[in-house]
């Protein structure tokens, strides 16, 4: 399909007995902002880790920016430019804010940076967290930490960035200090999946939304046309 | 060296066996499939058992059986206790990775080093009415001290799946290894639960122990020679099923039973780790796993 | 590159220090608990590369250093082969034997590596033990070649252990402060992460694997030739596996230096006390001490001297 970055196509992936995804196909523009949304359980969480390889043994396919990347393993895909950020932050407990983000400017870089602590320190000041490059991640708070899990995404230089319930628990300040952040990166050319579940947030910043529920995709279009539409209702509320 | 004599003695041998590598098991099953805490300390347990087995009988003349019956309930506390250290230092902190591995395997260590000064490197066996008959069967030998613990393993097995299908915490051990924020939802407290269930399989080895020396002589580094027995047994039924613990001990048991009838004892640890690796690498869910 | 200059200068010292020592010809004793002691230096320093850098727990350490010294017996028994030949085939052997658990098994959660090489040992003990031709489980007498330098052949061993040692340091060392061991670092922290952020994981982990594997393998190698009687026993001990845990664990997982502490303190604590206590108590203080540490001072000594600066 044209101008799509990213094509999923009839993704099926089973867990023993349970069927978490049963063929979701579709497509992310580039430069889009994206959103997924569905309720508790409906597999956007499985969906994200098949396209970032978190996940294997899955049928189906996955192109990404021209090329099928289906088997490859999850660095690989890193490095060709999808990256992650996690729902519950995940970072290098060992290691200071700055050398958090140097793994992935090391390892993720499609080119070596040239000075990779200028890089990090930049990227740290860019999301508010200059002050703290040179402390361990123990001490953040909430938000912090949640800023910080974007901005060693962001050092993994994405092409797409998916930002995994990065919102989940804060206050509404908070989300909108994120949401800026993710408006400023979609401006600076990264495309953009949003998975929430705060809705103000994925209808100001979402140009696209897709609706998953129990598996299967059930709607797809703009934030006015989801909002309206009766099969999302009926999911998230019940007949 | 063929004769349908030798291959039909195989078999029941290996199947009685299984019987009993099923009962050695349980707590394992329990405890690393279920709970998923890789106790590598489990067969010191079980030789623990064994040796308890031993004192009573060498000192009293008590069955074994009954001796590791009685100490169920002293092993069952001896297991929460672990586990509340364990969860104290290692789970809590999220350091379960490393160092509670190694914490086990310092228990293993010590438990083996203990055994060994209180009890020296000979070893040790016991004395019943029934380990030194044997029935005939269609022409097959069938030793009682081979057969009393396969049933009693069979009976265990039995027993445990019963009280994790059919009581409340039975029901609760198996939805904390699934979801445990459901069962903080349902006001159960899901390291009471944990606690329980390493307490179970720890207790279990009591009575497995007990069986372990019915079977044969120990000392103190039989725990050893189980290890990658428990682990294959596990991996190849699947993590947390109880049926599968049963159908993997025998199968084990068979081949090991094969193994040593057609080409020698010694390679009968070979067989348990060449399954477990085989099993990690073709099917690491197991036969029976989730 | 220019960090390391000064380390090999260091180690080039230790060695020219430890041939120095040897021709002062103190207490013959002292080269012989030096060379235990500085074998586990070797092996701590092996053990915490895949260990403490990665985080991937090997119980298995007797089967590497076994292998290593089965090696050697093999190659002395077939082909008289020289010192250095020894060494190096018995660190590939062992480096092989790395590399093939950790094809199987790390590609599965870290503790079915764990619980593999915990049965790996007992295994390969087994195997060896029918093998007639290195002995069996009677063993052999290896007779050491004549005419060492310093006219003995403890003492050569023992210069032998010191370049060892160096070299196993500072492998360590190199590692750790390159993108391999930041790597490792990530993902020891969060393997999940670390593989989204563009660390190739499986190819780490095989590459701790392998180079552990083949210290362990290079220290188990002149053991033939120390002891001159090898048997199954002793070469499987359970000693090195307590140990390869106990030392880094005690001296501090996160850097080369825990290891080398560890395996100065508790080794040489060892040595004074073989002669005063039974090896099985030796065991069983040891283990305690394990538990210990890893209970109450999990980052070990180094970890505690942090603390007490008030980093």
């Amino acid at each position: 399909m044209a101008g799509a970055l990213l094509e999923v196509q009839g993704i099926v992936k089973r867990f023993g007995g349970f069927t978490a995804l049963n063929g979701v196909t579709l497509h992310v523009k580039a430069g889009e902002r994206f959103g997924l949304i569905g309720p508790n359980g409906s597999g956007k969480t499985t969906l994200i880790n098949c396209i970032s390889g978190a996940l294997a043994g899955y049928a189906g396919r996955i192109v990404f920016d021209g090329g099928d990347i289906t088997t490859l393993p999850a660095h690989r895909r890193t490095r060709l430019g999808i990256v992650r950020s996690f729902q519950i932050p995940k970072p290098f407990t060992s290691m200071t804010l700055q050398e958090n983000l140097d793994i992935p400017l090391e390892y993720a870089a499609r080119e070596r940076s040239r000075d990779a602590a200028a890089d990090a320190a930049a990227i740290l000041d860019s999301i508010g967290l200059g002050a703290k490059a040179h402390l361990k991640p123990a001490g953040l708070t909430q938000i912090e930490m949640r800023k910080l899990e974007l901005a060693r995404a962001l050092a993994a230089r994405p092409k797409l960035l998916i930002s995994d319930e990065a919102m989940a628990g804060l206050s509404s300040a908070e989300v909108d200090d994120i949401l800026a952040i993710l408006f400023r990166l979609n401006e600076q050319g990264i495309t953009i999946i949003m998975i929430e579940h705060i809705m103000r947030a994925v209808m100001r910043f979402c140009e696209r939304i897709a609706v998953l529920d129990a598996g299967q995709l059930i709607a797809e279009g703009t934030p006015e046309e989801i909002v309206r539409n009766h099969a999302v209702e009926k999911a998230y509320l019940g007949e | 060296m063929f004769s349908w004599d030798l291959l039909a003695n195989a078999v029941v041998s290996g199947l009685l066996l299984g019987g009993f590598y099923a009962a050695v098991s349980l707590g394992i099953s329990l405890i690393f499939g279920l709970l998923e805490i890789a106790n590598i300390a489990q067969p010191a347990f079980v030789v623990l058992g064994a040796y308890a087995a031993y004192v009573l009988n060498n000192a009293y003349e008590v069955d074994p059986i009954l001796t590791g019956l009685a100490f169920t309930p002293v092993f069952y506390v001896l297991g929460a206790v672990v586990y509340r250290v364990y969860y104290e230092s290692f789970e809590r902190r999220g350091d379960e990775a490393l160092r509670g591995l190694v914490f086990f395997f310092g228990l293993l260590f010590i438990l083996e080093v203990s055994l060994s000064l209180k009890f020296g490197v000979d070893y040790r066996l016991v004395q019943t009415a029934y380990t030194k008959t044997s029935i005939e069967f269609g022409g097959v030998g069938i030793a009682f001290r081979y057969l009393v613990p396969c049933v009693i393993g069979v009976a265990m097995t039995l027993a445990l799946y019963l009280f994790l299908s059919r009581t409340f915490y039975g029901r609760a051990i198996r939805a904390v290894s699934q979801d445990q924020q459901a069962l903080r939802l349902m006001g159960v407290n899901p390291i009471q639960i944990k606690t329980i269930a390493f307490g179970v399989g720890i207790a279990a080895a009591s009575l497995a122990g007990a069986l372990l020396i019915c079977i044969a002589p120990v000392i103190p580094s039989t725990d050893r020679d189980y290890i990658g027995r428990m682990f294959a047994i596990t991996v190849l039924g699947g993590m947390g099923s109880i049926g599968g613990t049963l159908v993997a001990g025998i199968i084990l048991g068979v081949a090991e039973s094969f193994m040593a009838t057609f080409f020698g004892p010694s390679w009968s640890l070979a067989v348990s780790f060449g399954i477990l690796l085989i099993a990690l690498a073709v099917r690491p869910a197991g036969l029976f796993g989730r | 590159m220019a960090r390391t200059v000064p380390a090999l200068i260091v180690g080039l010292l230790v060695v020219a220090a430890g041939i120095g020592l040897v021709t002062l010809r103190v207490n013959p004793y002292l080269y012989f608990a030096g060379y235990v002691i500085l074998q586990y230096v070797v092996i701590a320093t092996a053990w915490n590369i895949l260990g403490g850098y990665a985080g991937y727990v090997n119980f298995g350490t007797p089967a590497f250093f076994a292998m290593g010294a089965y090696t050697s017996v093999f190659l002395i028994q077939s082909t008289r082969a020289p010192l250095p030949v020894l060494i190096l085939a018995g660190g590939l052997v062992s480096a092989l034997l790395g590399l093939g658990i950790g094809y199987l098994t790390l590609r599965l959660r870290g503790v079915f590596f764990s619980i593999a090489t915990l049965a790996l040992s007992i295994v390969l003990q087994t195997m060896i033990m029918n093998w007639e031709y290195v002995g069996g489980s009677r063993g052999l007498s290896v007779i050491r070649p004549s005419g060492p330098p310093f006219g003995n052949y403890v003492m050569f061993l023992f210069t032998v252990m010191v370049t060892l040692a160096v070299v196993a340091v500072v492998t360590a060392r190199f590692i750790e402060r390159s993108w391999v061991g930041r790597g490792l670092a990530a993902l020891r922290d969060n393997e999940e992460a670390a593989e989204c952020m563009g660390v190739p994981t499986l190819r780490l982990k095989l590459f701790a694997t392998t180079i552990s594997g083949f210290l362990l393998g290079v220290a188990g190698a002149p053991f033939p030739y120390y002891v001159t009687f090898v048997e199954p026993n002793s070469a499987f001990n359970l000693d090195y596996a307590v140990n390869a845990l106990a030392m880094p664990m005690i001296g501090g997982t996160t850097s080369w230096v825990g290891p080398v502490i560890g395996a100065v303190l508790l080794g040489s604590a060892q040595q004074l006390a073989t002669v005063t206590i039974s090896s099985e108590m030796n065991l069983f203080i040891v283990g305690i001490v394990l538990v210990a540490f890893v209970v109450l001072a999990p980052e070990g000594l180094l970890g505690l001297v942090r603390r007490l600066r008030g980093r």
